[in-house]
Parts: C-alpha cells; structure tokens; sequence
C-alpha cells in the first residue's frame, strides 16, 4: 500500500471510490502520523474515536456507493468552528472547557459531504496573531527548517496548527480561517495552498468571530486542486448568517482548465514595498512570466490607496474584536475567575483568560470605538476601506486577476519577531483583500534561499473564484512545486 | 396651540419664590413588539414560563452565534411609525451598544442609533378642558431588550434569567414639547392607545411591555431649557404624575435655594412617592457604538411600506372625528371614547339601537364609574353593550324611566340579568294609564291643602307635587304623564 498520508485530498477520494484502501484505513494513517507529531503541536484537541467512527461510517456509504465529494477524507479543523460536542477553545484560555451544544454551518457541510474529523488545530488565540504564537496552547511548529541553521520556525498565523497539520502530512487537508491574511500567509509559510474565499461566500455560523466584517473561512490544502474540491464543499448560502450570500455553489474543479490564454494578469506597483527581499521580488518576476508564458496578458495597475490598508485594518479589527470578544465574560460558559463583586469577577475572568495580543486588540478596539475618537479613527477607517474597495473596483475593470507576493519573507523563528507592528507588516500584502471582501489564494511558488518555500497570491473579483482557481492552477503547475520538508518530528 | 391649551398650561406652572417656573418634559418609551419570536432570534418571546425557557443559543450569546433580523418586528415597528404619522426610513442600521452587564449576554445590546427606521412625527392629545396639544415625536427605533437579574434566590449569588434577552423593543422618543404632568400622562395614554389600535404593542405597563423614561427639566417660560433628569422605573401612568410632580417641584426647590440642577438618571419609588439619584452623567457609560458588522443595513421597499400604509386600522384620533360627525359627541366625549379601542367598540354597540349622545353619557358616566368601582377594564365589564343598549331602548320606549333605568343598571351589574326580564320580574314597568296617575293625584291634593294654596301663587313648587305621586308610584309614573295631570288637576297652564 502507497503511504497514505503522502496523498492529495483528490488522490485519497479516487483511490477510495476505487477502493483501492478504506477510509478508516486512511484515518489511522493520519492518527498514526498526528501520534508522532506531538512536537508540532499542530492540535489542541484531537479526535481519533470520532475520526474511526466517521470513517467507518463513510466506508459504509461507500460500499453502498452513496460516497459524497468528500467521502471518507480526513481533515483537520481549526480550533475556531464549533464542533458538537467536541472541545472548541478558539485556542483561548478563556474557552476552557467549552463544548458548543451546536456545529458551525462550514464543517456541517464538510461532514454532510462525508469527510471525516481527526481533530481540532492549534490557531493564534481568537485568530489574532500572524505567527500563531498567542496561542493558550503553547505555539504551533513549523515542519520547515532553515537549510542554514536548522532552526525552528513558526507555521505563520493565524491558523498555523492547520497549516502545520496539513503541511506534515497529519491531515488531507484543514478548514482555516482568514481575517487578515490567516490562512494565506501560513499556506505561504508552510508551502500549501491557501484560499481565502470572497466575503460571504462561506458562512461564518458557528466560527467563533475575531472581526465579523473580515473574517472568512476557507482551507488550506496540498494542491490547488484540493482547494477547489473543499470550497465546493464549504461554501453556501446560509439563512442563518445574513452576510452569507445567495449564489449557487458552482463545481470548482471543474474550473481547472489550465487555459488563461488571453486572461488579463494587473501587476500592483504599490506592492513593491521598500526593503522587500530580492528573492521576493524575484520570485513575483518569476510567476509573471509563468502567466505569461501560459499566453495570460499582464499588465500594470495602481492600487493607490493600499499604503493605509494596513493601519485602516488595525482599526477595524480590533474595534469589531473588543465587541465581539465582550461576550467571554465568566458568566455563562469557559473561564469564570471569581471576584467580590460582578465587576471583580469579570476583570479577573478577562485579565486571566485572554493572553497579551488579545488584551492589546481589545484596549486599541475600545479606544478607537470611545466618544471623541469614534470619527477620527473608525470612521477615518471605514473611508479608507471604501477606498481600497474601489480602487480595486477600477482595477478590476481592466484585468481579471491580480499578482502579488503572498508575504514579504519566509518563515521566522519564534521570538524572533517581538515588536508588533514588525510582526503586523507579515500581513501587508494580504489585508487589502479582506478589507475589500475579494477572493485571494496563495500558490506555492519556490523556495527561498534558505531552502524555505514562499508563496505567490492571486486576486480574484468578487465570487469569481472560478477564474481565480483557473489562474491558480496554471501558477501552480508552472512552478512545480514538490519540495517537502524532512520528517524530523517523527 | 390654541388659547384654551396656553392657558392650561399656564396654570400648570410651578409658583415658586422667583416666579412661575415651567415643566419641560420629553418622555421615551420602551414598548415591547407583539410578536411570537425576539427580534434576532427564532425563541419565543411569550411573557413567563420557567426561567432560561426561551432562550436560544443567538440569546445565549454562545459563540459564533449571529443575529437574523426578525422581519415581523419590523413590519410592526413601520406599522407603529406609520400610526404616529411618521417618516418612515427606507435605509437603516442596527448598531451596538456596548457595555458589560450579566443580563446582557453579548456584552452589547443590538439597537439603532443614528439612522433609525421611523423618523419624526407626531401625537395629538385633547386636554380635559377641550384643548389639543401636539406632541412631536423624534423617533422610533428597534432594539433588543435585556434578560433580567434575579438577586433573591441565592443568598451569596445573582442568576440570571435570559427568557427575555433578545426580545424587540421600540423605543419612542417624544421631543420636549410636554409642559405638565397631565400632558405627560395623556400623551404615554395616547401613545399607548395607538399601539393597541395598530396591535404593535399590548401596552400593558404593570407586566412591562411598555415603559417610559421621563426627562424632566424647569425653567422660567421663555428661557432656555435646563438641566434634566431622567426618571426611570415609573410603571404605570398614575406614578408618572406623581413622578414629575415631585421632580419638578425638587428641581425648583434645588434652583431656588441657589443650587445647580445635576444631570442624572433618578429612579422613581413609588412606595414613598418620589425620585432618588441612579447615577450621574459623569458615571454614564461610553457605549462605543458602531455599526452592527453582523447585520446589514435595513432596507425597506416603499411599495412594502405603501402595503402597510394601506392596512392600517381607523386610529383614535380619525375615530374621533368619525364620532363627533356621525355621532354628534362632543370633542372631549368623542375623544374619550376613541382613545380606548375597547370603550370606542363598547359605545358603538350601544350606540346601533340607543340615542348617541345618552350611549356616550351611559358608557362615559354610569359604566365607567361602575367599571371603576369594581376595578374592571371594559372588557371584562359584567354589562355587555349590548345589554345596556337594550337598557337604553327600555328608557326610549318609554317602558320605564330614567331613574328606574338606574336601578335596572344596579341591578344588571350584580346579576348580568337582561334588562327586560329585571323589569318584569320586579314590576318596574313605567305607569302611563292615567286612570291610576289620577287616583294617586287626587289623593295627594286631597291631603295637602296648603301645597295646594302655595302652588296656585308659585306654579315652580309643582316640582313637590311631582316628587310625591312619584314616590307614592314607586318611580314608575311617567313623568311627563304626571306633570300633565298634576297641572289639570290643580289648574295651572299646560307646559
């Protein structure tokens, strides 16, 4: 038998329709493989009675041959979407113990299409972070070393256990969530496919919220491929998040062409930033000309307002989180540190529960949103993101795609970034999709010098995810990416 | 304003030491939305069962949970703004408030605060005296309600009840256009009588589906406005008079003994009849609102809102001009009667087979102090209109009279017996054979000579002579008929 857990997501649900091995012989595969990957530390919680059970249910459905997209392919499940029943702590103190009477919509797609849970992944707390060291849990290990100095690095953040997870080989693939650049940039750092899907495309039910207006699901994967098959699968219209909106799901693998001849590729020149690495530059010039070898037409666009992107989203974020995050507060479910009087009790809840990064979003939240700051920095921000919006708006008028750097470096070592806004920056080249609700996915494209992979991100219009995985996938197939990391944890 | 209204209001100053001081009051009202389910959530939002019974996991605040706009409430809350002849907005935005209680589960309560969906309007109130006043209205937005925080049930602990967290409220905001208690109380009466007209809200205020807030201020008339305060916990419209009496005469007090107003929330405690400090405007919260990102903007389609335009009912105050037309009812009579749904019915039932203007006196005098006696709503009355209707066909047909009319009513609100069978059973039938009115005559000249002497100087003291053949009759002589005896008996002028 073929190493199971070297396979795609698209492999392992040919090679079991073919029934050429079980499900539940592909969920002990990964069991074994998340057994030996402790030093990762890629799951906060995992599920290996649920993951035999499931796949022995969809070894059932496929005998029958009721095998649906996903029959029978394990996944990893970031610690932010409610899970019935199993432990959901948004890798947060203040969640502990917490097991949601409820399944968030995305994974109860994933489920109704037949994949199969091995557990829950390590995240950033409350999805804050960019290096997913905020976590409770401690922080998540990337499988990759610096060829240099075999350093340890961080996975990227926030959802750096699934990066990590579906990177090592410990799932076919994982849910993430992206508010900032949360699945792209860590898909980048680890060398996986990263898709953030258009606002409203998945609905955010049941995903615990960092900031309601930017977060989106969507997976991190092996291929571009994978990506496809797992949006089919996610993706919705859902009653019961009004943001989500009504469009039917089309068949995403089947946008796969590999033909962008004629496709109109826009360059952004304010997305090459001062001190950028060569090798970034480098590798953007690289999978220009793979567009256009591929007959794709590039041309140069302006995306003028992009330089307060970054500043405009560490206002509004923050402002939705310290809102949003109001609600942990000791008195129904998770952390409860007691105190003399209602308010001793929530100071000493919050001030016990949430860690530093969560502490300093809330503070900048609360103070952005308070009277007398209210219009010079949230509404100030919320122009600014109009901005952006349209200035993608006119981009878009002329091409079908946009190319940029997925991040402006490799993956680094824990503790090596301490300064927060040094470590903000990671996000430069992805917070503008967020703030103006588009599609985005980062395709491996090489490696650093250092032997370490780098990605190159897509922009696509909005729910155009069709034309973006077409383009994705002829990135992907030019730069042939197949370096892996050495199994050294194992 | 007419004369008659600035006049009243006039006389509804304070007289204090430095002159009249005038009472400023704007009043908001929080009236709960009929509706089976809460305003985000599918969970019911009945009144009672167990605690915790009606919360869902949107109420509960559990993670990841998002609201979804209840499109009824809104339907309702249009309804409401249209009732008040308001704007209606087509665009707005459900922001958040934010503050930390334990009744508030989300750490912030859903609301509207600068775009609301009913903009200005206004309210006619008509004034005892015969006066109208309009009471302009700022606003009317929709926001969740709270849970509520049970303190005596443990003795170290609170609990928390979320039965009603979620539940749609609107809340009604007056402008400051009310200058005395009695307005204040005519316009939550008013107000409370179009909610109940439209079915938006039961306004029922002892259960606390309608509450108001009462913002008071004083000030010497044609200054302007001063510092106010506002008066919480006033749950039924009689402690509203005494809420903002006591308020006004304390802030003219405070003003006039060289002291400064402070602006803050007073609750009223109506045990001891007055207001006492809640917290200053120094400890108000900042409640950081912002757009709920959770929510879209509302936006309505005006041929929706044309469609519920359309269905309104017939609302108090065109039901008051209705009645003066076609009832001929006064003003004050018609208002009255209009501006409770359930007496406006009651009157015209009596009113289909009885002379107007008697309905109105019978349901405005003799049923309502009855009703009042016994503390009874009109729809609970043991007299249905119908009964009083044939009551009132008994007087017009003359079977009996008006003084026996009231002892049949007596009589019906003990038993709810039918008027007719009371009067026959009891023998109360008017007497109209004069044959048996002369007899009774003739007895009483006989016996009083010197009545006789007098009334042959003074025809008015016929009056006795009629008070004697009707006592001796039991009540049951017509009237008219005993009048015209009495006079040809005794040989005065027919009348």
């Amino acid at each position: 038998m073929t190493n199971l857990t070297k396979l795609t997501l698209s492999d392992a649900r040919d090679g079991l329709r073919g029934k050429d091995f079980s499900a539940v012989e592909l969920a002990q595969a990964h069991i074994d493989a998340i057994g030996q990957a402790g030093q990762l530390n890629a799951f906060v919680t995992e599920t290996p009675d649920i993951a035999l059970e499931m796949a022995a249910r969809s070894d059932e459905r496929i005998a029958r041959g009721e095998a649906g997209p996903l029959e029978g392919v394990p996944l990893g499940i970031k610690d932010l979407f409610c899970t019935k029943d199993t432990l959901t702590t948004a890798s947060s103190h203040i969640l502990d113990g917490f097991v949601p009477a409820y399944e968030s919509t995305v994974t109860a797609n994933l489920w109704r299409d037949g994949a199969v849970m091995l557990g829950k992944t390590n995240c950033d707390e409350f999805a804050m972070g960019s290096s997913n060291e905020t976590s409770y849990y401690g922080p998540v290990i990337n499988p990759w070393r610096r060829a240099s100095d075999g350093a340890q690095l961080v996975p990227g953040g926030s959802s750096g256990g699934s990066a990590s997870a579906v990177a090592a080989r410990l799932c076919l693939a994982a849910t993430a969530t992206d508010t900032g650049g949360s699945i792209r940039q860590p898909g980048a750092l680890t060398g996986l496919v990263g898709l953030k899907p258009t606002y409203g495309r998945c609905s955010r039910w049941g995903i615990v919220a960092f900031a309601s207006s930017l977060d989106q699901a969507g997976p991190l994967t092996r291929s571009v491929r994978d990506a496809a098959i797992m949006l089919t699968s996610m993706a919705g219209h859902d009653a019961k998040d009004t943001t989500s909106v009504d469009l039917p799901v089309p068949d995403y693998e089947a946008a796969l062409t590999g033909d962008i001849r004629g496709m109109r590729i826009g360059i952004p020149k304010e997305y090459r930033i001062d001190g950028m690495p060569a090798e970034i530059d480098a590798l953007w010039q690289q999978g220009i000309s793979w567009l256009q070898d591929a007959g794709a037409e590039v041309r140069d666009i302006t995306l003028p307002h992009t330089q307060y992107a970054l500043p405009a989203y560490y206002i509004v974020a923050p402002a939705e989180a310290s809102s949003n995050l109001a609600r942990y507060d000791g008195v129904r479910y998770g952390l409860r540190v007691p105190g003399d009087d209602i308010t001793d009790m929530y100071e000493n809840t919050r001030a016990a529960g949430f860690g530093a990064e969560v502490k300093r979003r809330i503070l900048i939240g609360t103070y952005v949103l308070s009277a007398g700051y209210y219009d010079a920095y949230y509404i100030k921000a919320q122009k600014v993101r109009t901005l952006i919006k349209r200035d993608f708006e006119q981009a878009f008028e002329d091409v079908d795609l946009i190319l940029t750097p997925t991040t402006p470096n490799a993956a680094f070592a824990p503790g090596e970034i301490t300064d927060p806004v040094t470590m903000y920056l990671n996000d430069i080249f992805t917070v503008t999709v967020n703030m103006a609700g588009l599609p985005g996915i980062s395709v491996p494209a090489g490696l650093s010098s250092d032997g370490l992979p780098l990605g190159l991100q897509l922009i696509g219009k909005a729910f155009d995810e069709e034309t973006l995985f077409r383009g994705a996938g002829v990135l992907e197939e030019a730069a042939g990416f197949d370096a892996e990391p050495d199994v050294w944890w194992a | 304003m007419n004369e008659r209204a600035e006049a009243g209001r006039q006389a509804a100053r304070v007289h204090g030491a430095t002159g009249d001081w005038e009472i400023v009051i704007g009043i908001e009202v929080h009236a709960q939305v009929s509706s089976k389910a809460k305003l985000f959530s599918g969970a019911s939002a009945d009144f009672g069962g167990e605690p915790n019974d009606h919360v869902s996991l949107v109420d509960a605040a559990m993670p990841g949970m998002l609201p979804v706009i209840n499109e009824y409430c809104v339907e309702q809350a249009v309804r409401t703004g249209l009732g008040l002849n308001a704007q209606i907005n087509l665009h707005s935005v459900f922001d958040r408030k934010n503050y930390f209680y334990p009744d508030l589960p989300q750490g912030y309560q859903i609301s509207q605060y600068q775009q609301p969906v009913v903009g200005e309007g206004a309210v006619e109130l008509d004034m005892p005296d015969g006066s109208t006043v309009e009471i302009g209205i700022e606003r009317l937005h929709l926001e969740q309600d709270a849970g509520k925080s049970l303190h005596d049930q443990h003795p170290t602990a609170s609990f928390v009840d979320l039965n009603r967290s979620g539940v749609a409220l609107m809340e009604i905001v007056s402008k400051p256009d009310m200058r005395s208690a009695d307005e204040a109380k005519a316009y939550v009466s008013k107000l409370r009588a179009i909610l109940r007209y439209l079915g938006t809200c039961d306004g029922n205020m002892e259960q606390g589906s309608m509450r108001a807030d009462i913002n008071v201020s004083v000030r010497h008339p044609g200054e302007p406005l001063g510092t106010r305060c506002e008066i919480k916990n006033v749950n039924s419209i009689r402690f509203m008079g005494q809420a903002i009496d006591y308020e006004a005469h304390r802030q003219v007090d405070l003003l006039e003994d060289g002291g400064q107003v402070v602006q803050e929330t007073r609750l009223f405690d109506p045990r001891r009849g007055e207001t006492r400090a809640m917290r200053t405007k120094e400890e108000a919260h900042d409640y950081r609102y912002f757009p709920d990102p959770d929510l879209l903007p509302l936006e309505l389609d005006q041929a929706w809102v044309d469609q519920i335009a359309g269905s309104l009912p017939e609302l108090p105050d065109s039901k008051k001009a209705r009645f003066v037309e076609q009832y001929g009812l006064s003003a004050y009579d018609a208002g009255v009667l209009a501006d409770d749904k359930a007496a406006a019915d009651y009157f015209e039932t009596v009113a289909s087979g009885a002379d107007p203007k008697i309905a109105a006196n019978w349901v405005t005098g003799e049923l309502y102090a009855a009703l009042n006696k016994k503390g009874l709503e009109i729809e609970a009355s043991p007299v249905a209109p119908e009964a009083l209707r044939d009551l009132l066909g008994l007087m017009a047909d003359q079977t009996i009279s008006g003084r026996i009319a009231k002892d049949v009513f007596e009589i019906m609100l003990e038993t709810g017996e039918a008027p007719l069978s009371i009067v026959e059973a009891r023998g109360l039938k008017q007497v109209t054979d004069t044959g048996a009115i002369e007899q009774i005559v003739e007895e009483i000249i006989a016996a009083n000579p010197d009545q006789v002497a007098e009334v042959k100087e003074k025809p008015k003291a016929i009056g006795w002579f009629v008070g004697q053949v009707m006592k001796a009759s039991q009540g049951k002589a017509n009237p008219q008929a005993v009048n015209d005896v009495l006079r040809n008996k005794l040989g005065l002028d027919q009348t």
